[in-house]
């Protein structure tokens, strides 16, 4: 069957290929360091699930004392002169377009294809299909432009070069979640809002439901990991029970008054940190220019809770 | 001690700014420790969950066709044709991309465009673009802006447009920690509760757009 597996050995050549292209590149900054950093990455790629519990552990910990020791480091590699890709635009004019859908096309595809083949894992069906998009892609681009299968590997080290150690946020973000719900904390912070609210009335509660459910999120990065804690804290014993609410409503519009506070975290690092990375902007610039859409939202489904969760008098 | 001091640590290394991996690393090992665990414990614990949320850094091999479709030249393309077409704002683009997003992820189509796929090669590029043709003479730094800009509408498309979708992992989500409580709903009637939000998103996020549009014709020099 096609499952996550397969995805991890491609990416598991990828970044190992990015290794052995850094270490044969004899002009590169920091080139052990470097090629060591993406070596690990692909190591856990291709032998993850053979290493065991405290070696992967050791390995996260290898990861970041490289990152702190300052790698992985830039290559020299120049990018395509801009008269160069200018002409090549001029060329292939709006088939560039065409090529730039094939993997949302792919994924559209496979979406609805996939569930309906059986060699393909059901619930790995879009990061297969993603992946079948990429292998398309990559290999039409290269037939094209006449070029060689390397190049779509120094291409993508260029830019993944570009990223450097934020490439390993989400992931590692995504563990301390898991490391904070081993922990309790999760437990602790909804017993101290609940235990914070005067009882009885409508808005107080309603407010601490949803600042909780944002402010957890923002602390997490994630409104899953912040949606079941307030919920069994706040949501359940306070609104549903105590107050009569609706439970559709705490639910559904609970989780979106946690999405306000995804907008304005640093920890959802998938969603503010890496695209200001790949933008070259400011490490805070999204949030930043994600503020002012943030606070209303959250004022809206806060009001919405209030107003509509609770039977008519 | 309280596991909390993990979240302490954490909101301390963000405001000094050290490096958010290293801070990450300390969060985590702090929490553990204050919850009792030993060191090998907190290794294990932290590995474990590294290994099982590889997938997603597992989507980086996107990024080939990224720097192929750079070297062809799309950017450059996307910028031409926006200078062509004189209508397309940059606030009018990225209306036209959030309604796009928020459609698309209504129907669970989440994963065809993001930052990678789409905002980067595509819709920033053309954005700045039509940027630099408001304001022929913008700063680096309102360029940066607009694609701040484009990123965040990314985002907020998504994420006020994905719960419309009855099986997207958020729903199913609340269905399950509803089901916990002995409470028992549909997927379609949460769904229904996220397109309010959804039209407030919308709206919202296209008049802070347009007030875009607006602050880029209005410094412009006669």
């Amino acid at each position: 069957m096609i499952g996550l597996p397969a995805l991890y050995t491609l990416a598991g050549l990828l970044f190992a290929a990015w290794a052995a292209i850094t270490l044969l590149d004899k002009s590169h900054p920091g080139r052990l360091g470097t090629a060591l950093f993406w070596s690990l990455i692909a190591l856990s790629f291709l032998a993850g699930d053979h290493l065991g519990d405290v070696a992967n552990g050791a390995l996260v910990v290898a990861l970041v004392s490289l990152v702190t020791l300052g790698f992985p480091r830039r290559g020299t590699s120049p990018e395509t002169p801009l008269s160069d890709r200018q002409s090549s635009a001029k060329t292939l004019g709006n088939r560039l377009f065409a090529f730039a859908l094939i993997v949302p096309a792919t994924a559209l595809a496979g979406t609805l294809i996939f569930p309906h083949i059986p060699i393909i894992d059901p619930k790995q069906v879009t990061l297969i299909s993603l992946a079948l998009g990429v292998l398309i892609a990559a290999a039409l681009l290269l037939r094209t432009l006449r070029l060689a299968p390397v190049v779509a590997v120094s291409e993508g080290k260029r830019l993944v070069d570009g990223i450097g150690w934020a490439l390993l946020l989400p992931q590692l973000l995504a563990s301390l979640g898991s490391v904070f719900a081993l922990a309790g904390i999760g437990d602790i912070i909804g017993h101290s809002v609940a235990s914070a609210i005067p009882q009885g009335q409508h808005l107080p509660a309603v407010l601490a439901y949803t600042l909780g459910m944002a402010g957890f999120t923002i602390i997490m990065g994630n409104a899953f990991a912040a949606f079941p804690v307030m919920f069994a804290a706040v949501g359940l014993p306070i609104l549903i029970t105590g107050l009569g609410a609706s439970p559709v409503v705490i639910g559904a519009v609970g989780m979106l008054a946690g999405f306000s506070g995804t907008l304005l975290s640093p920890m959802a690092a998938n969603y503010n940190i890496v695209p200001a990375v790949l933008l070259n902007l400011d490490r805070s610039a999204v949030i930043r220019a994600q503020t002012i859409t943030a606070i209303p939202m959250f004022i809206f489904n806060t009001l919405i809770i209030w107003m509509y969760a609770f039977p008519s008098p | 001690m309280t596991p909390l001091l993990g979240i302490l640590v954490l909101v301390i290394g963000f405001a000094v700014r050290a490096n958010p991996l290293a801070v990450v690393l300390a969060a985590a090992v702090t929490a553990g420790f204050a919850a009792g665990l030993d060191p090998l414990a907190v290794l294990a614990a932290l590995g474990k969950a590294f290994n099982t949320n590889r997938f997603v850094s597992a989507l980086w091999i996107i990024l080939p066709v990224v720097g192929l479709l750079e070297r062809a030249g799309l950017r450059e393309r996307a910028a031409t044709l926006i200078t062509s077409s004189a209508r397309l704002t940059t606030g009018r683009l990225l209306i036209l991309y959030l309604a796009f997003r928020q459609l698309t992820a209504a129907l669970g189509l989440i994963s065809i465009a993001g930052h990678a796929q789409t905002v980067r090669p595509l819709i920033a590029p053309m954005a700045e673009a039509a940027a630099a043709r408001a304001r022929p003479e913008i700063t680096a730094d309102d360029l940066a802006r607009v694609r701040a800009m484009a990123a965040a509408t990314d985002n907020v498309g998504v994420f006020f447009g994905e719960d419309i979708f009855l099986a997207v992992a958020s729903i199913l989500l609340i269905k399950a920690t509803l089901e916990t409580a002995g409470i028992f709903v549909q997927p379609f009637q949460l769904a229904v509760w996220a397109i309010p939000g959804a039209v407030a998103a919308f709206l919202i996020h296209s008049a802070r757009l347009l007030a875009l549009d607006r602050r880029l014709a209005a410094q412009r020099t006669p």
